[in-house]
């Protein structure tokens, strides 16, 4: 047996679905109200990769998306910008040019996203072109058709060489234009394909062993999407991780969440688990698109105490 | 410039929970409660005060019954058993369950802050269990009352007569709703006391009862103390005695009924093993472990208390079961964010630092939350012991605290063994991935509940009770009706 499959194998364990999922629900009844909703609004906001992966997504759509993420709230600036931008690799020019030096970081899908079915090859030129146009988080999909059929040195080797890649490509940019370039590596596992609980322990443990700095729930393709108990198995995974070696990898729900209180769930249950060293963007990031605009509506409501229609908030 | 969220060692943001204290400006709670007898409020000659265990000011004052109220309260309920009870229809009986469950249903929230107030348990508790499973089994058992025949496999069930019963200070309604409900459908009247120090939801319930129109005398509530219970126990009239309480009560009142023809079901103690195997789900098993010994503050007689663990996975689940006890809220019960509340009573809180303390003299390795305790009330930090010996008495003794110990094993035969070497018997819990696994393990363990993969959960539909000094009988579920009925 590889050195990979051992150590795979040492971390895996079995999940009981039925009451992770109460669990997931014990942990999260938690009540943040007030001032300290404001707070957890801010950190949500901060922790946001905004994000459009369509196949109608052009220049002009990602240029008012990137205005968002900088400004979330035009005349406040209380509201922090958010985490980062998500556009397919051939957009990330113009997301460039859309987030300037803002601090927002650009991510792109990668590795034939959504589906992953394509030869390696082509998966590391198209991470290699995402690089080189500028990304700084590739968020790449496995193989969930060779995983589900018993592949993992396959699915393990696929992430390897890709977080290779980033990492090869990363000294090659810093050292060019001596800046410190750090491209993330997001290991998107499509927990609605994998279907159990089972599946996504070992999936979460491959992908955090095969190099990746975050490992994330969805591509928002697939149904279901991030939900707190898959949400909750990998977090436990990324803590059985640290606690034997250390070493902090971050998370990202992906996908299925529309509302303040969705997302805020998603906080709680990461503060109840990894707790609060984990309550930072390096570390978490929510993804999600349209609970932004709900964020804001809740934030004003806390402000003013009145709910705010729609109509005052942009739709970008 | 936009604010940064993300300042290296500053200013980092930090969530932070809000205190949501449940509003008591809507229950109604009166100053005095006189004894429900007959339908009606009686007088007593003493009264005594009830308190929140977890701040010790007075909530109000209860009627102590002496053995003449409990005479008045067993003839009132003769009679209406001989009027009214004994000959209504079987499903006149279950409308009239039906009325206080509905009724019931619409208090939940009153009936769960006074609980919370007057036990010291968490508002989330209360009501999202204890409110909701009392509602549940006055529901189950309406249903029951016009279809006994079908339960106890008997064309013409009869019942008993006249019910004592005494209910515990951990569950106060729950346990009323546990005994009330089946002694009904069944066509028996009730003398129901109260515990000691729990005493107002019952009283509550005595004006659902008044509210619901069953007819004077089928249900009687009073409160006291052991002299009351002992009243009731050897009063001629009562047919059946219903006790849910410590094993040493247990014994003396089953010792007081040997010589009469009295039928006597009782739910006594327990010190519950909650094996965990090497293949179970890890964070699940703490999270079930967790729930099993410090749900009530581990005020529970079907507590997980002995935590059976596999050498082999001991290390990393005590780490992790030490890193869930810090993110334990524990605090004012009546806070939605409290996870665990007050114990119920100085003298509850007294036996458990008694045996807290013998755990540490024994030589076993204390591990508390380090959590902050409030300055007034009762309480005790969730706590657990490892190194851990059968011996010890904190391995035997019920605590009925937050307190669990930790023994290990190695094999699944060492584990049944360890698991039935007590002199109790009403519950376990057994985590295992392995389903074949769980089912061999659970024939061999001697106890009335066995939980596989979760822990403390109930249904009215589901019997609970023990084996060995943990009581005999069932309450709920099927077999809970033959115990109201007369075996023939």
């Amino acid at each position: 047996m590889t050195k990979f499959l051992t150590t795979l194998k040492h971390f895996d364990t079995k999940i009981d679905e039925t009451y992770t999922k109460e669990r997931a629900s014990i942990l999260t009844n938690r009540t943040i109200k007030g001032e300290n909703k404001i707070n957890a609004i801010k950190i949500a906001i901060s922790m946001i990769d905004l994000t459009t992966l369509e196949g109608k997504d052009s220049e002009g759509k990602v240029f008012a998306m990137c205005q968002k993420a900088k400004n979330p709230l035009p005349g406040d600036n209380n509201i922090p910008h958010c985490a980062a931008v998500c556009v397919y690799p051939h957009l990330i020019n113009f997301a460039k040019k859309g987030v300037d030096n803002s601090g927002v970081k650009i991510a792109s899908v990668s590795t034939t996203f959504p589906s992953g079915q394509y030869s390696l090859k082509l998966k590391l030129n198209d991470v290699e072109k995402c690089i080189l146009d500028g990304a700084d988080e590739i968020d790449m999909v496995i193989s969930r058709g060779e995983y589900l059929s018993g592949n993992y040195e396959y699915v393990f080797n696929e992430i390897s060489k890709v977080k290779e890649l980033c990492k090869t490509l990363s000294e090659k940019i810093s050292q060019k234009y001596g800046i410190k370039k750090d491209v993330h590596l997001k290991v998107i596992l499509e927990t609605g394909e994998l279907e159990t609980f089972d599946n996504v322990r070992k999936a979460s443990m491959m992908a955090i062993l095969a190099g990746a700095d975050f490992i994330k729930t969805s591509t928002g393709k697939v149904q279901p999407a991030a939900t707190l108990p898959v949400t909750l198995v990998m977090l436990d995974t990324i803590k059985d991780y640290f606690s034997e070696t250390g070493i902090k990898i971050g998370m990202k729900p992906a996908g299925g969440m529309k509302t303040t209180k969705d997302a805020l769930s998603y906080l709680i249950l990461l503060n109840e688990t990894l707790g609060d060293e984990w309550m930072t963007p390096d570390l978490f990031r929510l993804g999600a698109s349209s609970v932004l605009n709900d964020l804001l509506m809740q934030y004003k409501k806390q402000r003013t105490g009145y709910y705010q229609s729609g109509d005052y908030f942009s739709l970008d | 410039m936009r604010t940064q969220l993300k300042n290296k060692n500053t200013n980092k943001p930090t969530l932070k929970y809000s205190d949501s204290f449940e509003d008591t400006k809507h229950i109604k709670l009166s100053d005095k409660y006189d004894l429900f007898i007959g339908g009606k409020w009686v007088k007593a000659k003493k009264y005594f005060n009830t308190i929140n265990p977890s701040n010790e000011e007075i909530l109000s004052k209860v009627a102590y019954a002496n053995e003449k109220d409990v005479d008045a309260a067993v003839n009132s309920a003769e009679k209406a058993y001989n009027k009214v009870w004994k000959d209504l229809s079987p499903k006149a009986r279950g409308k009239y369950i039906y009325r206080i469950a509905r009724i019931l249903q619409e208090k939940a929230r009153e009936f769960s802050v006074i609980e919370s107030m007057d036990v010291g348990k968490p508002i989330k508790e209360s009501k999202a269990f204890d409110i909701p499973t009392s509602i549940a089994h006055f529901f189950y058992y309406a249903g029951w009352a016009d279809k006994l025949e079908y339960a106890c496999h008997d064309k013409e069930p009869k019942s008993i007569g006249v019910v004592g019963q005494i209910v515990p200070w951990n569950f106060p309604l729950l346990m009323a709703a546990w005994k009330i409900a089946p002694a009904l459908a069944c066509g028996n009247t009730v003398v129901i006391k109260s515990a000691e120090t729990t005493p107002l939801t019952l009283y509550k319930l005595a004006e659902i009862i008044q509210e619901a129109g069953i007819p004077e005398g089928v249900v009687n509530i009073i409160s006291g103390d052991g002299y009351t219970g002992s009243c009731i126990v050897n009063h001629p009239k009562v047919k059946k005695i219903a006790f849910t309480g410590s094993t040493d009560v247990g014994k003396i009142i089953m010792r007081a009924v040997a010589d009469t023809d009295k039928k006597l079901t009782l739910e006594l103690g327990g010190k519950a093993a909650n094996i965990v195997f090497e293949d179970a789900s890890l964070d699940d098993a703490v999270e079930g472990i967790i729930k099993g010994i410090y749900f009530n503050q581990g005020q529970v007689c079907c507590a997980g208390s002995r935590l059976l663990v596999q050498e082999s996975i001991k290390d990393k689940l005590i780490k992790k079961l030490e890193s869930r006890i810090n993110n334990l809220i524990v605090g004012n019960p009546l806070n939605k964010n409290t996870d665990v509340g007050s114990i119920n009573s100085k003298a509850q809180l007294n036996k458990i630092n008694e045996l807290i303390k013998s755990g540490v003299d024994e030589g076993a390795t204390l591990y508390q939350s380090k959590c902050q305790l409030p300055n007034k009330g009762y309480w005790c930090a969730p706590s657990l012991f490892t190194n851990v010996a059968q011996s010890h008495r904190i391995a035997n003794e019920e605590i009925f605290g937050p307190v669990l110990t930790v023994l290990t094993f190695r094999t699944p035969n060492e584990a049944v063994e360890k698991a039935n070497n007590t002199f109790y018997g009403l519950s376990a819990g057994i985590w295992t991935d392995k389903g074949s696994k769980a089912l061999k393990i659970m024939k061999k363990i001697k106890a009335g509940v066995i939980w596989t993969n979760t822990f403390n959960k109930f249904s009215p539909a589901s019997p609970f009770g023990g084996y060995k000094e943990s009581g005999f009988g069932r309450e709920g579920g099927i077999q809970g009706i033959k115990e109201y009925l007369m075996s023939n």
